[in-house]
């Protein structure tokens, strides 16, 4: 296998993640046991078990189709499991709203397609769900937006729509509308999958001090400069099944599985 | 390839063209007109025949048109004055007779409607006892008036916010201001509203939403079905607050087409929304029943539906019973505007990605709030082109109640044209009647276009 360096293609140079600032706790933050989902009669997710420590990094990766996106989307009930069990945040997932709705709001979610509402403008995009969820008043939404829209480096855009902005700019401001809801846990689904490099690192960038900020975070994504500078640890999934879990290191230097190893050596182009 | 280069291909601009106007032939009016109408030989000729269609069309209509018989009385008399001027041509004298127009626009726009209802104390139709207090046809001209504040919010952009009340409370205004009466009965269909709202208030708190809004339905219905009744007499006989009331078989003209029209397009955006969400709800009952509707209700002519308003009812409702005659009309014109409006917003609906639920999802709105806040707006926004046809073909189609005896402006078209003072003339009166129509209808056409601009932010 060649030099790691080749994974480092879209990571932000002026910018290296600082793994000291990064910790993990003992506090179980999402906990999923022998949980099983079929589309239909097709068994998408074949008993997922996975722990989620706080702060923790999780990088998701796998061939397309493997069911990294339905993974991730079950832990915000977007998608329902039909068995088995996930806690997120001490409370367990069940059809009772009130539950999900409180799962919710306290994990954040952005899209492949960053999802953002066109008819909005960007600082009203980041204040719809704290000002009509969380009941916050509107000058207090806006000041907490528009610290967020600072922090991911667009605060000049807050009164354009989401039509004028660039991919990687948009993807950004789907970072600040999720922490304006203070989410305790982010889940990442491609969120630079559809981006020019130049604009991948931007979002890389707000994602990296996101995580030296001690969010627990679940990526799926190819990026692997991310997986090996950021995560703690990476999943391979494959046909629904988590196949391969290690430190980052080991997954990369040394896989076990062939699935893995076949995986890895076409995501770097050999 | 490789060494046959006679010249260098290496070229450096030593200085930068200044910016120059285009030539005049391509700017302008002499532009335009070359780039749109002679732009080849065939669109010349294209060109050329239409100008002479036009004129040639334009040359039998306009002189027909400027007629001077405003002040005619009667058909004869037109004919008189256009004889007189010796404007007669192979089949009689040619020229409009515009004197039916000024005796009977009053009619057009009224119908029978009292001019100077005012207190029950006033005789209906005669000038009130100090006369000029009032303008005639007070009520029904500031209920239209009204109604422009009350749309204003919808209308324009940043309006006033305590505008929003007003239009909160005109609907329960109008029909009062049109028809008269107590107080009290517009006061009670408000309560009815009010009473549903508490119940769905306390019953979606304490158990659940779907069983608040059964439950407030059936409290609203029982209140306006059986109570209301009651309550309005006692209140009435304690306080009388009232104006005289007028009678439906007086309204008529335009007045009645618009108020058909505006309230079955008012009732039917609502109606239609709810609809569509219900076409697309999870809950079987729900999604049958809607489909149900909104399949039966396109599958029949609107003419049939009035004929069950106007006649068959009767023979099903208890005798005796006063069920309002445009009041059953109103009913099933929003019915059938409603099924209508239902498709369109579905269509509106079906063009958002899925992506836009899920976001609000993962935001953490429920349902209605992710509909009122996300998905509406949008949808809305996709299918206004739609909605305003479907608007502009609900208040064509009040032209409909004619056939079933009510006196819209068609209906008095006919009664207009079985006077013997106006017996004979026609296209001066349909011609009136389909320019005011246009009028309306344009003016739809045209604002649905101003919003879709003003709406747009995706900047595609
Ligand atoms: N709504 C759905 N209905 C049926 N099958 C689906 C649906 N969504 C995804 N799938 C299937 O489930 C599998 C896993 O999908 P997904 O989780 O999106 O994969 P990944 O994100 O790893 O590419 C795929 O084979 C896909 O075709
Ligand atoms: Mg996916």
């Amino acid at each position: 296998m060649s030099t790691m360096a080749e994974y480092d293609d879209h990571m932000p140079e002026d910018h290296i993640p600082d793994r000291s600032k990064m910790r993990v706790s003992d506090e179980v933050a999402i906990q999923i046991n022998d949980m099983n989902k079929w589309y239909g009669t097709f068994h998408v997710l074949r008993d997922i078990n996975l722990t989620v420590y706080r702060g923790e990094r999780i990088v998701i990766c796998g061939p397309s189709g493997s069911g990294k996106s339905t993974l991730i989307r079950c832990i915000n009930r977007l998608e329902e499991h039909q068995q088995g069990k996930i806690v997120v945040d001490g409370t367990e997932l069940t059809s009772d709203l009130k539950n999900i709705d409180k799962i919710r709001s306290e994990v954040g979610m952005c899209f492949q397609h960053f999802n953002l509402f066109p008819h909005l403008t960007i600082l009203e995009n980041c204040t719809l769900a704290p000002i009509w969820v969380r009941k916050t008043p509107k000058k207090e939404a806006d000041e907490t937006a528009m610290h967020f829209l600072r922090k991911v480096k667009i605060p000049e855009q807050a009164n354009k729509y989401p039509g004028q902005l660039s991919g990687g700019q948009q993807q950004r401001v789907a970072i600040a509308r999720s922490l304006c809801m203070k989410p305790r846990i982010m889940l990442f689904d491609e969120p630079t999958s559809a981006l020019d490099p130049e604009m991948i690192k931007e979002v890389l960038d707000t994602m990296i001090e996101l995580a030296e900020e001690g969010m627990t975070m679940i990526c799926v994504t190819h990026e692997m400069g991310f997986a090996r500078q950021v995560a703690n640890r990476v999943i391979f999934m494959d046909q629904g099944q988590i196949v391969e879990q290690n430190e980052p290191e080991k997954f990369f230097m040394d896989p076990q599985n062939d699935r893995t190893k076949l995986f890895l050596s076409q995501i770097l182009g050999h | 390839m490789s060494g046959t280069h006679a010249h260098t291909v290496a070229y450096v601009r030593e200085s930068m063209l200044p910016e120059q106007a285009p030539p005049a032939t391509e700017v302008g009016i002499i532009g335009w007109g070359k780039a749109n109408l002679f732009s080849g030989w065939f669109n010349s000729i294209v060109t050329i025949l239409s100008l002479a269609a036009i004129y040639l069309i334009l040359a039998a209509i306009l002189p027909w048109i400027f007629s001077p018989t405003w002040n005619a009385t009667s058909l004869n008399e037109c004919r008189e004055i256009l004889a007189g001027l010796g404007r007669e041509g192979e089949h009689g004298v040619s020229g409009a007779c515009w004197g039916v127009i000024r005796d009977r626009w009053l009619q057009l726009m009224f119908g029978f409607y009292p001019p100077y209802p005012i207190t029950p104390d006033v005789n209906i139709g005669e000038a009130p006892v100090g006369s000029g207090v009032w303008p005639a046809y007070f009520r029904p001209i500031l209920t239209f008036v009204l109604l422009i504040v009350a749309l204003a919010p919808v209308l324009f952009e940043h309006p006033p916010r305590k505008l929003l009340y007003f239009t909160a409370i005109y609907p329960f205004l109008m029909p009062w201001l049109l028809w008269g009466g107590t107080i009290w009965s517009p006061l009670s269909v408000l309560a009815g509203f009010v009473i549903a709202f508490l119940v769905f208030r306390f019953v979606s708190t304490s158990y659940s939403s779907l069983l608040g809004i059964i439950l407030a339905v059936v409290a609203a219905l029982v209140w306006w079905m059986v109570l209301s009744g009651y309550v309005v007499d006692a209140l009435d006989s304690i306080l009388p607050v009232g104006i005289a009331s007028v009678d439906s078989r007086s309204f008529g003209g335009f007045m009645l087409s618009i108020t058909i029209g505006v309230v079955a397009i008012g009732c039917s955006l609502p109606i239609g929304i709810v609809l569509a969400l219900g076409r697309q709800s999870d809950l079987l009952i729900v999604k049958a029943l809607c489909v149900g509707f909104i399949e039966f209700i396109r599958g029949v002519p609107l003419i049939t539906l009035l004929f069950v308003a106007s006649v068959l009812l009767n023979i099903f409702l208890p005798p005796g019973t006063n069920f309002d005659i445009i009041l059953r009309v109103i009913i099933m014109v929003t019915l059938f505007a409603s099924a209508y409006m239902a498709e369109v917003i579905r269509g509106g609906l079906a063009a958002l990605p899925k992506g836009q639920y899920e976001a609000a999802d993962a935001l953490g709105l429920d349902y209605w709030k992710s509909q009122q806040l996300v998905i509406m707006p949008q949808a809305l926004k996709i299918s206004i082109p739609g909605i305003v046809s479907t608007f502009i073909g609900v208040f064509k189609d009040t032209t409909l109640v004619s056939i079933i005896g009510l006196l819209d402006p068609l209906g008095l078209s006919n009664a207009i044209r079985a006077d013997a003072a106006w017996n004979g003339i026609v296209w001066e009166i349909y011609g009136f009647i389909a320019l005011l129509f246009f009028v309306f209808c344009f003016s739809m056409s045209r604002y649905s276009m101003y919003l879709e601009r003003r709406l747009q932010t995706d900047h595609r």
